[in-house]
């Protein structure tokens, strides 16, 4: 499908003038795509897809403010005193922890968290042939799931319905970003990315050396002020002094329980070899008996796990983001990305809705036409149609729970009065979200709670247990 | 005659159909594929040589993803120089990879372009599946 000539729908007639614009010069000059051009999830790009980023960042701000405040003022207002009254060490211990800081988490967010790409449409029909053997006629397929062993324990691998392949073990599809995502601990609103095989020990490695930072920095902040108060004539006239230092100390009282927690919890789950999705999910604990349980993947060895979860053999990305799209996918790539771009920036109609809508089918009708080599892939594109169409009437359920939560976290969407359109938009991934409610879960929550509580630290890992 | 054929002679001809050799988890999530020999392959090729590629592959990806002293080193340099070392040095996953990529284009060459198939090296498809692509047979090149 080229839209080369002439605009067909109206939603598209408001991006006309970039689309009118480029068509001419698409069809002079074919500038190489790269691969990130056309990337199928909710993902940002940066310097020409070196840097990946979830499109929901809206606290990484917050986090990288935070950090950078609390330790200009300390570095500012504090040091001073205390290179004076003790020594200069502790300027360059507090520089050097918060560089380390700074480095893991940029590390941790721009880095590809093991991502899969999707399934090529020849790879899901050949998945489909295999698995289609009922052929009932119900609106729903049958749940998908594969059994097999691993180290003589059962494992269920389901089958992902946005990404059309079964999902290797460990490995779960995150809503926010819409990708399935290996070793899938969780999504980090707060480092603004999930967390997965590739980026883990860069996030274990943020947490532990911000835990010694605001320690670091409360220490010494108490320090300051008890001599001051020694010397001078109390602990009011401390403070009167040195008020940056009161700011510091709130900051770094609050942050310092859950991020001291939060890393006690995360070096349990290195030294036993778990995600935070299995734990959380009982998937090894004792919950169908002592005999069934029992996590497959650890060494049951606490030196071994840490060492190859932190210290492991890197993985190379899947996603090849910078390669070069084939130049004979170039054009129908450039259509599907043109409807891309729309999503990409940010929107201020009110029938953003209904474009997002069009906007997802147009992609999923695309990415199975340009991947697909084979005429067989085309017929796929009405079962997915259909797979669509029949979801919204059991969607109505699952939005009051998640998706009134998602509405609120996504920056791009604006209130949308008509609940419908955007209850079709969020029906395809509703397949992949009822399988995968953990993650999902695990996703949505607590942004919301913890805001409200100036906390550095991931509070959906803390705010979530209650819930569950 | 010439023995083996370039591909380009090959491509021309239509695409016939294309086996999925899938991952097998049995021994936890490292890199492995089945070595099942798919039944569309047995009129093409003998097993033996098609298990003796799938057993290399394996081979190659159990070493890249192998843990032990020399993996260690280098994830703890890495993490010292604040994995500012690999942008000057490669990994080792992807010194091998590039191998397995050598690898498959000789087998290409060699062994499955003679005989109409082209397998595709897994990374390009995530390294969820072998590829093996089965062309159609003409009588313009492709004898056996």
């Amino acid at each position: 499908m080229k839209n080369c000539e002439y605009q067909q729908i109206d939603p598209r007639a408001l991006s006309a003038s970039p689309l009118s614009a480029q068509n001419p010069a698409e069809k002079k000059v074919q500038r190489p795509r790269r691969k990130w051009e056309a990337f199928p999830g909710k993902n940002r790009f940066f310097c020409d897809g070196r840097l990946i980023l979830a499109r929901q960042n809206g606290v990484l701000p917050l986090t990288l403010g935070l950090i950078v405040v609390t330790s200009g003022l300390f570095f500012a207002f504090d040091c001073p005193f205390l290179v004076q009254h003790l020594t200069v060490c502790i300027p360059m211990i507090g520089g050097v922890l918060f560089l380390f800081v700074v480095a893991s988490l940029l590390r941790t967010s721009f880095t590809d968290p093991g991502i899969l790409p999707r399934a090529t449409a020849d790879e899901a029909a050949d998945i489909e042939r295999q698995i289609d053997t009922s052929g009932s006629s119900t609106y729903r397929p049958p749940p998908r799931t594969k059994e097999i062993l691993i180290n003589q324990q059962v494992v269920k691998l389901k089958y992902c319905f946005t990404c059309k392949m079964f999902r290797p073990p460990r490995t779960s599809h995150c809503s926010l970003c819409d990708n399935c995502v290996e070793r899938f601990d969780h999504h980090c609103p707060w480092v603004g990315n999930c967390v997965g095989k590739r980026n883990y020990r860069y996030f274990y490695s943020f947490i532990i050396s911000l835990s010694f930072l605001t320690s670091f920095i409360f220490g010494c902040v108490i320090t300051h002020i008890t001599l001051r108060s020694q010397a001078g004539k109390g602990i009011v006239q401390a403070i009167q002094e040195s008020p940056a230092s009161v700011v510091e100390l709130v900051i770094c009282f609050f942050s310092i329980w859950s991020i001291l927690g939060l890393s006690g919890f995360h070096t349990y789950l290195v030294a036993s070899n778990l995600t935070t999705n299995e734990d959380i999910k009982g998937s090894w604990s004792g919950k169908r008996g002592a005999e069934e349980s029992g996590n497959p993947y650890t060494y049951s060895n606490i030196i071994t796990n840490c060492c190859v979860t932190l210290c492991g053999p890197m993985p190379p990305s899947l996603i090849d983001r910078r390669g070069f799209l084939p130049p004979d996918e170039a054009i129908p790539a450039a259509a599907a990305s043109e409807m891309e771009l729309p999503p990409f920036t940010p929107k201020s109609d009110a029938n953003m809705c209904t474009q997002s809508t069009k906007d997802v089918l147009e992609r999923m009708l695309h990415s199975s036409d340009f991947h697909g080599l084979c005429p067989s892939g085309n017929p796929k594109t009405s079962p997915l149609v259909q797979e669509v169409s029949s979801a919204p009437a059991t969607a109505e359920p699952y939005l009051s729970s998640g998706c009134s939560r998602q509405l609120a976290r996504q920056a791009v969407v604006d209130p949308c009065p008509l609940l419908s359109p955007v209850a079709f938009s969020k029906s395809n991934r509703r397949d992949s979200l009822h399988s995968i409610n953990p993650a999902f879960r695990l996703a949505s929550p607590s942004p919301t709670l913890s805001r409200s509580a100036l906390v550095l630290g991931d509070g959906p890992d803390i705010g979530f247990i209650p819930q569950h | 005659m010439a023995e083996t054929h370039s591909l380009q002679d090959l491509q021309q001809p239509a695409v016939s159909s294309k086996v999925f050799i899938q991952r097998d988890y049995s021994s936890g999530t490292i890199c492995k594929f089945q070595t099942k020999f798919p039944s569309e392959l047995e009129s093409r090729m003998d097993k033996q040589q098609f298990e003796e590629t799938m057993q290399t592959l394996n081979n190659l990806y159990a070493e890249a993803e192998k843990l032990g002293g020399k993996s260690y080193l280098e994830g703890c340099l890495a993490c010292l120089t604040a994995y500012t070392v690999f942008l000057c040095m490669e990994t080792h996953y992807e010194k091998v990879l590039k191998k397995i990529a050598r690898y498959i284009k000789d087998q290409n060459e060699k062994i499955y372009a003679p005989r109409g198939l082209l397998l595709t090296d897994p990374i390009e498809r995530g390294l969820r599946v072998v590829e093996i692509t089965i062309f159609e047979d003409r009588s313009i090149g492709s004898g056996r």
